[in-house]
């Protein structure tokens, strides 16, 4: 991994997006502003960290990372309310990380552990906690897109205040389960918001050449609902977007805000990536959000060089620690393999090990047992 | 005591949970102007509303998906889907989501959901509308499935179901829901995961759930005529399965006979002689027998229907030729 330093990025970024980069004051407040650049400096370092212990073989399975996406992870949860909730897809610990979930809980998760936020039963794919109301991370594309729209059903049903975010990549816009949801949220006026994040690829493929209508915040229109397309890459962007979405969703007006961004590794850690060309990957590294808004702060006096430095020591300390805290967790107890089939218990519910017989053999029973 | 259809232990079911708990509601196709396919949820929407008889689009990942995301956050969603062929659109919903949920975020959120759907041929439907694919939902761990075969268990694995806080499908059926039978006024929810013995007999074990339960009955009366004691055990749950009934009536009995409407290969019938192979072995004398459906997708013609059908007499048949079987070992 050789993410360049914020520093390092500085000139080239200026050279790729000068008119960007413009002398006006950003549209939150500083405070506001350094926040979104903290947790931007934090999801990259944890996702850079996660990617190290990938190929330590720390972590298994698969490993999808939010590198490129983090101005769209912090603009888009710092719009949340408390009790909003949210559903994502595989691509998730920024946003878990964001929620402010312990970035331990999350690292131990990636690890395996007992700790983890879903107790090393769920991996990369499938962090959940029902305090920061994290619906879950989902592996199968699209399979969160139901279940979200359900949960903003429940608060209709409830008379609630709060709302869903239901996150999801571009390929999701593919599958019948987004258009059956977006369909029955505009029909019953659910308070959620349906944020597709264009990143151009879903795994190889790109966005045209897999939808027939590339500017996918259009598809809103079958369906009579309010949406939007924004750059994924300005944090603060993505949280005016969002805080509009929000307003109206909470008004019954379900709303799907299209985040442009760019991924800035392969669809998974081990996925090198190789269906790009070589001046694709000069840009996106160049379009880089995190130096991009370290820039754009330092111009406008928010950040300093040595602002910069305290935050990603901060950052690297606090993922240090969260390894710390993954690596000291135990691994589940193999006697906690059948706790999770139900909720409810029920007789003859199989606890079955593999090489464990259904039952014992038998020896022939005598025959005055056998005879009628 | 009163004598009601299995349609109306249904519905009588799902109006008292709904009278008990708000947070019970009704979600499905047709399910409130129409009063349901099947009119299991007639006049529901004139007494509960639209807030809680929910019609939806004909979309039934979206609805099924809808109703887990709901029970997720603690309400006690019951969706009808029409029948079980259309549970294919939302198998997805089903077997990756409802019934992993509770174990893959480590059991943090659980979904107390029931689903409602009736398998069952017979009705000249053709080859989508006629099957019996239970065996689909009773393999995944995460989901029980039960198939009540009586309006009193219906009544009682409804309540059961419906208080749950697992997915549970119960699995209804077409030619059941006219049938009738005593229904206790007080009807208890039943134990999920417990067959019961449907008439006790020392001869043979007759192994059945659903539809083909009635029919194991009649085939029983009728042989009984004949001076043979059939023991009918009705499954009631396909998952969890209490094994353990099966086996210690085989270890009474020595034989038995399974009857199921699915089909043969790899189906229901084919756990069940597994489990008494593994249970009961050597108490067998004689293989265990499998009556079920003809192996081809459901003609709709009336002659070749009833003849893929299992029948009454295919089950008396299926009982005499198993104890003539015992009878040469012994």
């Amino acid at each position: 991994m050789s993410t360049p330093k914020p520093q390092a990025a500085r000139a080239q970024v200026r050279r790729h997006a000068s008119g960007v980069a413009a002398k006006r004051k950003p549209p939150v407040g500083d405070e506001q502003a350094l926040a979104f650049y903290r947790q931007m400096v934090l999801v990259r370092r944890f996702e850079e960290r996660a990617a190290r212990a990938y190929t330590e073989a720390k972590i298994g399975g698969y490993c999808h990372l939010n590198l490129g996406e983090e101005a769209t992870v912090a603009g888009l949860t710092a719009a949340l309310r408390a009790g909003d909730y949210i559903y994502t897809n595989y691509r998730e610990h920024g946003y878990a990380l964001a929620r402010g979930i312990a970035p331990g809980r999350l690292m131990a998760e990636l690890y395996g552990r007992q700790d983890g936020v879903s107790r090393g039963w769920g991996g990369s794919m499938h962090m959940f906690d029902v305090e920061a109301r994290f619906m879950g991370g989902y592996g199968i594309v699209g399979g969160q897109v139901p279940l979200a729209t359900g949960t903003a059903l429940a608060i209709d049903y409830r008379a609630g205040a709060e709302a869903v975010v239901c996150l999801m990549g571009d390929g999701t816009t593919n599958i019948g389960a987004f258009h059956e949801s977006l369909n029955i949220a505009a029909l019953w006026g659910l308070p959620i918001v349906y944020v597709v994040n264009n990143n151009g690829l879903g795994m190889g493929t790109t966005v045209e050449q897999s939808s027939a209508e590339p500017e996918l915040y259009k598809r809103a229109a079958a369906y009579r609902m309010a949406s939007a397309r924004v750059d994924g890459n300005d944090p603060a962007a993505v949280f005016e977007a969002m805080r509009a979405a929000l307003a109206s969703a909470r008004e019954g007006k379900p709303y799907l805000l299209e985040t442009m961004t760019g991924r800035m590794k392969g669809h998974s850690v081990v996925d090198p990536a190789t269906y790009r060309s070589r001046e694709e990957a000069e840009a996106l590294k160049a379009a880089d959000p995190v130096a991009a808004y370290a820039v754009k702060l330092l111009d406008h006096g928010v950040l300093t060089d040595d602002l910069i430095a305290q935050v990603d020591a901060e950052a690297l300390s606090t993922v240090a620690d969260a390894v710390a805290f993954a690596d000291a967790s135990p691994h589940p107890n193999v006697t906690t393999l059948f706790d999770y089939t139900y909720a409810t218990p029920v007789p003859h519910d199989s606890r079955r090990l593999p090489g464990e017989a259904l039952y014992p053999a038998a020896p022939r029973p005598l025959l005055s047992e056998t005879s009628a | 005591m009163s004598i009601i259809s299995y349609r109306q232990a249904l519905r009588d079911a799902l109006r008292e949970e709904m009278l008990r708990d708000d947070d019970v509601f009704l979600i499905g196709e047709e399910i409130g102007l129409f009063e349901g396919s099947y009119k299991i949820t007639a006049g529901m929407l004139e007494e509960f509303g639209s807030r809680r008889v929910r019609d939806t689009p004909i979309a039934e990942e979206g609805f099924t998906g809808a109703a887990i995301g709901a029970a997720m956050v603690g309400l006690r969603p019951v969706v009808e889907i029409m029948t079980i062929n259309f549970s294919l659109l939302a198998l997805d919903q089903i077997v990756n989501h409802a019934a992993k949920i509770y174990g893959m975020f480590g059991g943090q959120a659980r979904v107390p959901m029931v689903i409602r759907t009736p398998g069952g041929g017979g009705q000249q439907l053709g080859a989508t509308h006629s099957q019996n694919i239970e065996l689909y939902y009773s393999f995944v761990p995460g989901m029980k499935v039960v198939a009540p075969s009586t309006p009193a268990d219906a009544k009682a694995l409804m309540l059961a179901a419906i208080r749950d806080d697992d997915p549970v499908l119960v699995l209804e059926n077409l030619a059941l829901y006219n049938t009738t039978g005593d229904v206790p006024d007080d009807v208890q929810p039943a134990q999920i995961g417990r067959a019961k013995i449907a008439r006790s007999g020392a001869d043979i074990t007759v192994v059945s759930y659903s539809r083909m339960a009635t029919v194991a009955l009649q085939a029983a009366e009728h042989l009984a005529e004949d001076g043979i004691d059939a023991e009918v055990i009705d499954l009631m749950s396909l998952r969890p399965l209490d094994r353990d009934t099966i086996v210690e009536s085989v270890k009474k009995t020595n034989c038995a006979v399974i009857l199921e409407d699915d089909w043969l290969t790899y189906g229901i019938g084919a756990e069940i002689a597994a489990t008494i192979s593994d249970g009961a072995f050597d108490w067998l004398d004689a293989p265990v027998r499998r009556v079920a459906m003809a192996e081809v997708p459901m003609p709709y013609a009336k002659s070749l229907e009833l003849a893929a059908l299992p029948s009454l007499d295919d089950a008396v048949n299926a009982i005499r030729e198993t104890l003539d079987a015992v009878a040469r070992r012994r």
